[in-house]
């Protein structure tokens, strides 16, 4: 094929990866016109940060060829791709809390062995990208003290400080709040209009419909379609990630609320730090009825779910779980709360829900170790265990159905939909979700959110705390919203919509 | 690069990797011989003949190898639970505290299958209690189990002199050793445990103790992956968080975990005193604490490669001796070196021919 006049500014060409017995990427060819923003969408799992990460010189491909403008470029680290004008915005911000912005933007690359000549070469460049692309921002302040929002755009100044043309985000918007959101998104248009190039990666397919040129879809390592974004819809993208159609709303039956399962009564937690992380926290879920707590997250939501689980004792309030009470100085620890019949489904399941080294069959009865039928005697009844494990994977469709594989190899939806299966296996009267279904596929989305539901009408009280307020609306019958450590409001979900959430949860209070 | 992910198969991550890495500090070590002007091949001759040459020399291998087995497997227990116990010495040596003082106030009056027992369990229950101050001071208050347990292990020493210099010395005695146990209180010798079965040995130091060493073995794997608490200590090793999610503990479980490990620290003192020594003495548990480091390391937390590394470190030390007493040119301390370089090639660059192994099994695979 002959070479296109006008050059490409990345262009990828039968890249093919392999770790191990798994296939990664399977020869996938692409183009990313120069000034362009190309989304690339695909369930976790796709290759799509395989893809990126070999873009950016962390990985080698085993076959294919890189271009960038038209170039043919060897990447073998991530100082290459700098040298090539590629940056990358890590989900993960990788900032020095306690530097300035300034003293963040020249870390490795300081200019020289004394810090005052490099600070000052940064000072006028960073006025000067502020002043190009809008991104005004305090050199002066210390990075903690900035909001999330602002963090993330010191991590993308950083990529441009470094004279990057060509910018990698990757799920810029999982800790951002909708409106914050839409501020890096206008942020995005600007830098297109610059002529900085931009490659979004994300499962967010309202902000790829906003902001995109192009998209490409992966799915199970393959580019499988490239559409251009005003002339495709959310549906159809989704079915072509997953396959499948998809379904993202449910019919609901009405909510028959029952008994109070969880009725919490000026609830607060004063951590270590002598934060007040939970401020004077009143609600109450009931039988059959999901309440879902919506907010921005590093609000509260995790310390709420900790004392919920026993896993924290609150300082102040009272809590009362299924008839029994719980307060500072009558806490309750996790193993007790199972007994009173409290599920929970952590929102970190690789830090708490499961231990990676250990065989799915272990995962399945964390928690539940020392009960029967799984101990018998003092000890464990190993064919027991895994017969559990089977069983429970073969309800909640966990793939592969393997109790002996560990539970590392499974993929993110897979391990949530067994930890899922593990605490509602039990019958639970009152289930603790949190961020139910945070890296998991859409197509295993469906189905959590789908068994919740059927948990729900099963009579279980339900609490759903996530940070996708989409997550919030679809599940929800009624919703809190969660902003420094305090309920600031509460609606019904039938008359939420993200933007009154998202106002609520910036602290704006509603009523 | 694409290599260098690629898990390796079971077997030679068991069985190969370890090999390697013995092959690798021995080569070294044949430099270094060479460089002292002896002949490498000769020493190591002298060295594999000295440790497994005759059932004498075999049966000072194992009796070796029991002492790390009970060290290696106090040092395995902790560590699956996320804990650095450092002070397997200390523990080991208190260990012998106990049993001493077990046996001297009550070898008169009990017969051997009770004194036996009892020597035992007070050994376990002293080394337990050596392990629990510092399981204590960090579950409770934070202080680093790593420098609490080193420091220990000099308390320990500290504390045993004034108690055998002090308080245990025999009546008239100039050394410092307590008197005599009396013969209830004596696990048999191998060999004469073998010569009523009718298998003739050669005389060593090699006690029932290995049994009990093995028993241990047996009963740390069940209790480590068959059992609810070594469920819970593990998930607490790998991940406290979601132990403690899990509703485990972690202070009872820090508690457990170094209670357990001090006691099976505490066999040290099972095979020193009650088969070798038959009375309490200074410094019988030297060196055995620190190399049980390096034998979990080898052994991979494993029991049964706990007693493959013990088995090796049991016959370098025997072999070792042999060697120093043959050649005149390798002394003790040389022999050090070289348990160092085994020590450092298995533990500290235990990874490090894992590349060359990964591209030969990549090119087969």
């Amino acid at each position: 094929m002959q070479e296109l006049t006008s050059h490409a500014a990345i262009e990828l060409r039968g890249i093919d990866k392999s770790f191990g017995s798994v296939h990664a990427v399977r020869g996938v060819s692409l183009r990313v016109e120069r000034g362009s923003i190309t989304g690339i969408v695909g369930e976790n799992g796709a290759g799509k940060s395989t893809l990126m990460s070999i873009l950016y010189g962390l990985y080698r491909a085993d076959a294919g060829e890189i271009r960038v403008e038209g170039r043919p470029v060897e990447m073998t680290s991530p100082r290459d791709a700098i040298g090539q004008g590629i940056g990358m915005v890590h989900q993960h911000f990788m900032l020095v809390d306690s530097f300035t912005v300034l003293e963040n933007l020249i870390l490795g690359a300081e200019g020289g062995p004394l810090l005052a000549g490099g600070l000052a070469a940064a000072r006028t460049e960073l006025a000067r990208l502020a002043h190009e692309y809008g991104l005004a921002i305090d050199p002066d302040a210390r990075v903690a003290d900035l909001s999330v929002g602002e963090q993330q755009r010191v991590e993308i100044l950083k990529v441009l400080f470094r004279g990057a043309r060509i910018l990698i985000l990757d799920e810029p918007s999982a800790v951002l709040t909708p409106q914050e959101t839409d501020r890096l998104l206008q942020i995005l248009r600007v830098l297109r209009e610059g002529g900085v190039t931009v490659v979004l990666i994300t499962h967010k397919l309202r902000e790829i419909l906003s902001v995109s040129d192009r998209v490409i879809v992966m799915r199970r390592g393959e580019v499988v379609a490239e559409r251009v974004t005003s002339k495709t819809s959310a549906e159809e993208l989704a079915e072509l990630m997953v396959g499948r159609k998809v379904r993202f709303s449910f019919d609901k039956v009405p909510v028959r609320a029952g008994e109070p399962r969880l009725v919490a009564r000026g609830l607060s937690l004063v951590d270590g730090r002598r934060v007040r992380v939970l401020d004077d926290i009143s609600f109450e879920v009931r039988a059959g009825e999901i309440v879902g707590i919506a907010g921005v997250s590093g609000n509260g939501q995790t310390e709420l779910l900790q004392v919920l689980s026993g896993i924290r004792r609150p300082t102040g309030g009272t809590l009362e779980v299924c008839g029994r009470k719980v307060d500072a100085s009558h806490p309750a620890d996790p193993a007790e709360m199972r007994d009173l019949g409290v599920a929970h489904v952590p929102e970190d399941r690789l830090r708490q829900g499961l231990v990676p080294a250990f065989l799915a069959s272990e995962t399945s009865i964390l928690g539940y170790q020392d009960r029967e039928p799984f101990c018998r005697n003092y000890l464990l009844d190993g064919p027991a265990v895994g017969k559990h494990c089977a069983e429970l994977m073969e309800r909640f469709d966990v793939r592969p159905r393997t109790p002996g594989l560990l539970s590392s190899s499974f993929s993110g939806g897979n391990q949530q939909k067994l930890i899922l299966a593990r605490e509602m296996a039990g019958h639970p009267r009152l289930l603790l979700v949190g961020q139910p279904t945070r890296g998991v596929d859409i197509g295993a989305i469906e189905f959590i959110r789908r068994e919740l539901i059927a948990s729900r009408d099963s009579g279980c009280a339900v609490l759903v705390v996530s940070v996708e307020l989409e997550e919030i609306l679809s599940l929800a019958d009624r919703i809190l919203v969660m902003s420094g450590g305090r309920i600031v409001g509460e609606v019904a979900a039938a008359d939420a919509d993200e933007r009154t959430l998202g106002l609520m949860m910036t602290g704006a209070r509603a009523a | 690069m694409s290599a260098a992910r690629r898990p390796l198969p079971g077997w030679v991550e068991i069985g190969l990797l370890p090999l390697a890495n013995v092959a690798m500090a021995f080569l070294l070590v044949g430099f270094i011989v060479k460089i002292i002007g002896a002949d490498p091949l000769q020493a190591l001759k002298l060295l594999v003949l000295g440790a497994v040459g005759s059932s004498e020399s075999i049966g000072y291998t194992l009796y070796y190898a029991t002492n790390f087995i009970f060290t290696g497997l106090a040092v395995a227990v902790a560590f699956h639970a996320g804990l650095f116990n450092i002070g397997g010495e200390g523990q080991a040596y208190i260990g012998g505290l106990g049993c001493g003082l077990a046996v001297l106030a009550l070898d008169g009056i009990l017969p051997g299958q009770l004194m036996i027992p009892a020597a035992i369990l007070a050994s376990a229950a002293f080394g337990a209690a050596w392990a629990a101050i510092p399981a204590w001071m960090q579950a409770w208050r934070g202080s680093h189990i790593v420098i609490t347990t080193i420091m220990f292990n000099f308390v320990a020493s500290a504390l045993m002199v004034y108690m055998m210099v002090n308080v245990l010395i025999a009546p008239g005695s100039m050394t410092p050793q307590s008197r005599g146990f009396a013969a209830s209180a004596a696990v048999p010798s191998m060999q004469a445990a073998l010569q009523w079965v009718g298998i003739a040995v050669a005389p060593s130091a090699l006690n029932l103790s290995l049994l009990l060493a093995l028993l241990c073995c047996v009963g740390v794997w069940i209790f480590l992956w068959h059992t609810p608490w070594g469920y819970g200590l593990r998930t607490m090793g790998h991940n406290p968080e979601a132990a403690l999610y899990a509703g485990t503990n972690l202070k009872r479980m820090t508690m457990l975990a170094m209670c357990l490990s001090g006691a099976l620290a505490g066999g040290v003192a099972v095979n020193e005193l009650l088969g070798v020594h038959h009375r309490l003495v200074l410094d019988f548990a030297a060196g055995y604490g620190f190399t049980g480091i390096a034998v979990a390391l080898m052994g991979r937390g494993h029991p049964l490669g706990i007693v493959l590394a013990a088995l090796l470190f049991g016959a370098l030390q025997q072999g070792g001796a042999e060697l120093a007493f043959e050649v005149p040119a390798i002394t003790r301390e040389m022999v050090v070196v070289i348990q160092g370089l085994v020590i450092l090639f298995s533990g500290a660059l235990v990874h490090l021919p894992r590349p060359w192994l990964q591209a030969l099994f990549a090119r087969k695979g």
